[in-house]
């Protein structure tokens, strides 16, 4: 009977672990959607629509917008932006679209260290921006990315460590912490 | 599904919605919930399952980022409280945050 026990014991602690693998597993990380060849560490534009064009540029060139041309893409993006701006506030902004062009998520990011006024929320310029091209068809892969992007960037430390990085290789080793490490 | 009880700050209200829209609860209708919870004095908290966030914080809303059929607690809590529910849930359930629901299959 009490061998019975610890094997109860082992059997549930076994279950338990294999259900936080799993749930570890269904988390989206920055490393499935983000295209890292396509980091942007420091923008040459100084404006809004300049940095967005910088950054669907930087995915359409890193062969991740199909045979779409990106510049269809970047004035969806434009118009998405001119409804409602992405600057959620705390210098972090997130332009996205639903494009046929994707037929999955794909991300990328880019830095700005003056700053680009992006008509944000709390009235500051915007340092981080994460473009977002979804697929038009799966509104729940779009929900989980974005679910994902912000659970990081509601950090004080992420976003600090995300606006002090100074090359793509820093960004992506950061995101890729941060998918290891989600107390970042 | 709603309850209600009086405290020394006011009235705390709390009811369940689900999100109805096919779209979910991505960043526009997050910030029209945030736009319509910031008319009110009262405090407002999101749950979901594993969460429970500051429904007039934009960041945290989107973080939520609830699907289709998805079920939230809001509560309320202060003097207007009951306002914010109605308004919130109006929003969430009648309205869909002005778009469609899921075409059905």
């Amino acid at each position: 009977m009490f061998v019975d026990g610890i094997l109860c014991v082992i059997m549930f602690l076994a279950v338990q672990a294999g259900q936080r693998a799993i749930f570890e597993e269904t988390r989206l990380k920055f490393a499935d959607f983000v295209c890292f060849e396509a980091i942007i560490p420091e923008f040459k534009a100084i404006d809004r629509n300049g940095v967005i064009a910088e950054l669907v540029s930087a995915l359409a060139n890193a062969g991740r917008l199909g045979s779409a041309d990106w510049r269809e893409i970047l004035k969806a993006v434009i118009e998405r932006e001119e409804e409602a701006s992405t600057g959620m506030g705390k210098g972090v902004a997130v332009p996205h679209v639903k494009h046929n062009a994707v037929t999955d998520v794909v991300a990328t990011v880019g830095l700005s260290a003056t700053g680009i006024d992006f008509s944000a929320l709390d009235k500051q310029l915007v340092y981080s921006v994460i473009l977002l091209i979804s697929p038009v068809d799966n509104p729940d892969k779009h929900l989980q990315v974005m679910e994902s992007i912000f659970k990081h960037l509601q950090k004080d430390k992420f976003r600090k460590f995300l606006r002090q990085s100074q090359t793509a290789e820093q960004i992506e080793d950061l995101l890729r912490e941060a998918d290891e490490e989600p107390s970042l | 599904m709603q309850t209600e009880e009086n405290t020394s700050e006011g009235v705390v209200c709390e009811t369940v919605v689900e999100i109805k829209n096919a779209d979910g609860l991505h960043m526009r209708p997050a910030m029209q919930f945030v736009d319509a919870a910031s008319q009110f004095d009262c405090d407002v908290t999101v749950s979901n399952a594993e969460n429970s966030v500051d429904g007039k914080s934009i960041m945290q809303m989107s973080m939520l980022a609830a699907t289709c059929g998805t079920t939230l607690t809001i509560k309320a809590e202060g003097v207007d409280a009951q306002q914010a529910i109605d308004t919130l849930r109006q929003l969430v359930e009648v309205k869909m945050f002005d778009e469609p629901p899921p075409k059905p299959k």
